[in-house]
């Protein structure tokens, strides 16, 4: 376990990975870089897990459920070594499988994802077997705020609650945003905790950018005996990069590589990068 | 054997084995006190079934999952083909009343797509039981086989004396005439079965075929039927895209086998909603109107209504073929339907 005190530099290298990888072909920036934090904190803090482990039945399990944010869970894991670094030079490359969404050809990601509200009921099937065998390792999934318009996670949420599966955690990456529109002017989800307490989950929120926060959110997990958990985590989608947080039109880049230079300035620090190419709304 | 007999026998021998269900429970009601907590019903949520059973799967689970045809491999099509058919897990699906077996449901509870699509998803087994027989028998080789697999539940009686163990990819050949080839799956067995005894009686010498999986397929049969008969007829309650018709085209362009095939199936339309017998006789897929229809598909080879009726037994008709064969539900009309040996109604 990582010291609370060093996570805001693990943190800066995971963004500085996910910025170099939005170049070439680019990436899903926004929603990568507003789970960051959330992602580092979990696999320093909170999983019962490790690259030596990672077929270790008894190990906690982590899906990324919206999948569009994996180059945050790549650099992660190049970080602690679950893969090699270098390996993120080959992102968008046939000869390998870092690719636009996860797949389990990458060691540390559990399942395959990208279409959307997909694992949290795969993550229920995993917490239904954990129970069935007397286990006390945990699931958590990681959902996108946007992804919560899928039926198909309010179908998990009921059948989840119905099987009191306290052993299932769920954190959606509250950044406000679904593609291109901001949720509440499109689909609104608040009040979002009563929504997910009215299913019979136990709720708490955290600022997702936060570590003391959420040390203090995942240090007494289940929320409520014999139901399953969510923290809503309050982040910002582009966190880091002041000039591309909260926009809209930076779910998607593929910045120059003059772009990531400056890009990588700012995220240290430095002035606001000037950007030239267009933002991309697709609707 | 019954199926939930089975189930339960293969349950109690392998731990992996986990019982699911979308709240259709009808045929394993009598599971729960056996398979305690392995039974497992997650309500109206066919999505959700799926995706917890790639969980199960993922813990080295083989779950068994049951709903309606319909909403298995429809709503929930994009589960199964992401979550099992990306992953290729050994998620064993099972379709409760499949093509004619929704019976009066009406056209939104009609999986007759149903082969089409999962036969499109890559490493996916269709299997299509003829009766529950078939099925039971088919059970302990889907659980053995590593990838997944969609079976269209069957609980009817048998269909005929079968003659060959179930085997994935393999087809079962019950007559080998070399006259008409009748290729079906599943229930329709039963009838294919009684119309091949009227051919028989008329002196077309009939190859009547149980493909029983349709993925994947006995493509060695099917070019055996095409070369070894005149007509190929297949036999199917589904639409015509995707089916055995598309089947039996794929082999045989593969195999640069030329044939002629007479397609029965549901064309693009769905079927007239009753119970089986009235949907049989209705859509004409009862023995007899099978027997019908493929006389008239023979229509430029004039024997058969022309040709002497020879002895039923004499000439070897299959008789072990009729145990459980539907009624001759048109006494009195043709005179090859009443035969000559003078057989009554069964029932």
């Amino acid at each position: 376990m990582s010291d609370l005190a060093g996570l805001p530099a693990l943190s800066l290298a995971v963004r500085e990975h996910v910025v170099r990888m939005a170049t070439r072909g680019g990436c899903f920036i926004g929603a990568s870089l507003s789970c960051a934090d959330l992602l580092v904190h979990l696999y320093t803090r909170v999983l019962d897990i490790s690259p030596e482990r990672l077929d270790d039945p008894s190990r906690d399990y982590l899906f990324l459920s919206k999948g569009h944010d994996v180059p945050a869970l790549y650099a992660t894991l190049a970080e602690l070594g679950y893969i090699e670094r270098g390996r993120l030079a080959r992102h968008l490359s046939p000869d390998d499988a870092i690719y636009w969404h996860p797949n389990r050809a990458v060691p540390g990601v559990e399942f395959h994802s990208g279409s959307l509200g997909h694992l949290l009921s795969v993550g229920l099937g995993v917490a239904l077997d954990i129970k069935l065998r007397g286990g006390k390792n945990r699931v958590f999934v990681i959902l996108g705020d946007g992804e919560l318009d899928e039926g198909s996670v309010w179908e998990a949420c009921l059948v989840a609650a119905a099987y009191q599966l306290d052993n299932l955690v769920a954190i959606v990456d509250r950044n406000d945003f679904q593609a291109n529109a901001r949720t509440e002017e499109l689909i609104p989800l608040e009040p979002l905790p009563f929504k997910f307490q009215s299913f019979g989950w136990s709720c708490r929120t955290a600022d997702g950018h936060d570590f003391a926060e959420l040390e203090a959110a995942f240090e007494n997990l289940p929320y409520a005996q014999g139901r399953p958990s969510v923290l809503i985590a309050r982040t910002v989608r582009g966190k880091g990069i002041p000039s591309i947080e909260r926009r809209a039109d930076r779910w998607f880049a593929n910045f120059t590589a003059a772009e990531v230079e400056a890009l990588l300035g700012e995220l240290r620090g430095e002035a606001a990068a000037t950007l030239v190419s267009e933002g991309m709304v697709v609707r | 054997m019954r199926y939930a007999d089975a189930l339960r026998t293969q349950a109690l021998r392998r731990d992996e084995v986990i019982v699911l269900t979308a709240e259709n429970r009808a045929p394993i009601r009598d599971l729960p006190p056996s398979l305690g907590l392995r039974f497992i019903d997650v309500g109206i949520c066919e999505q959700t079934l799926i995706g917890a059973a790639a969980g199960l799967a993922l813990r080295g689970r083989v779950p068994v999952a049951h709903a309606l045809a319909a909403f298995l491999t429809m709503r929930a099509f994009e589960f199964i083909r992401t979550d099992l058919g990306i992953a290729r897990l050994p998620v064993k699906l099972v379709g409760y009343v499949p093509g004619f077996l929704s019976e009066a449901n009406g056209p939104t509870h009609q999986a007759i797509e149903d082969v089409a699509l999962m036969r499109g998803i890559p490493n996916m087994r269709v299997v299509c039981p003829a009766d529950e027989d078939e099925l039971a028998e088919a059970l302990p080789v889907l659980l053995d086989d590593p990838s997944p697999c969609y079976v269209r539940y069957n609980h009817l009686p048998p269909a005929v004396e079968h003659r060959a163990p179930f085997a994935l990819g393999k087809a079962e050949v019950l007559t080998e005439g070399g006259g008409v080839a009748l290729l079906t799956y599943g229930f329709l067995l039963r009838e294919a079965a009684v119309a091949a005894r009227l051919l028989e009686e008329l002196g077309v010498p009939v190859r009547l075929v149980n493909l029983r999986t349709l993925a994947p397929v006995d493509e060695a049969e099917i070019v055996a039927a095409a070369r070894g008969t005149e007509l190929l007829v297949t036999i199917e309650d589904h639409f015509a895209t995707g089916g055995l018709y598309s089947i039996i085209a794929e082999v045989l362009l593969r195999h640069g086998v030329a044939a002629r095939v007479h397609p029965i199936h549901l064309g693009d339309r769905w079927f007239t909603p009753a119970l089986l017998p009235g949907i049989l006789e209705h859509e004409g897929f009862s023995g007899p109107r099978l027997a019908d229809r493929v006389l008239a598909a023979l229509a430029p080879h004039p024997r058969p209504l022309s040709h002497p009726l020879p002895p039923d037994r004499e000439r070897g008709a299959p008789s072990h073929l009729f145990r459980t064969g539907l009624p001759l539900s048109r006494q009195g009309g043709r005179g090859w339907e009443r035969g000559p040996g003078g057989e009554g109604p069964r029932s």
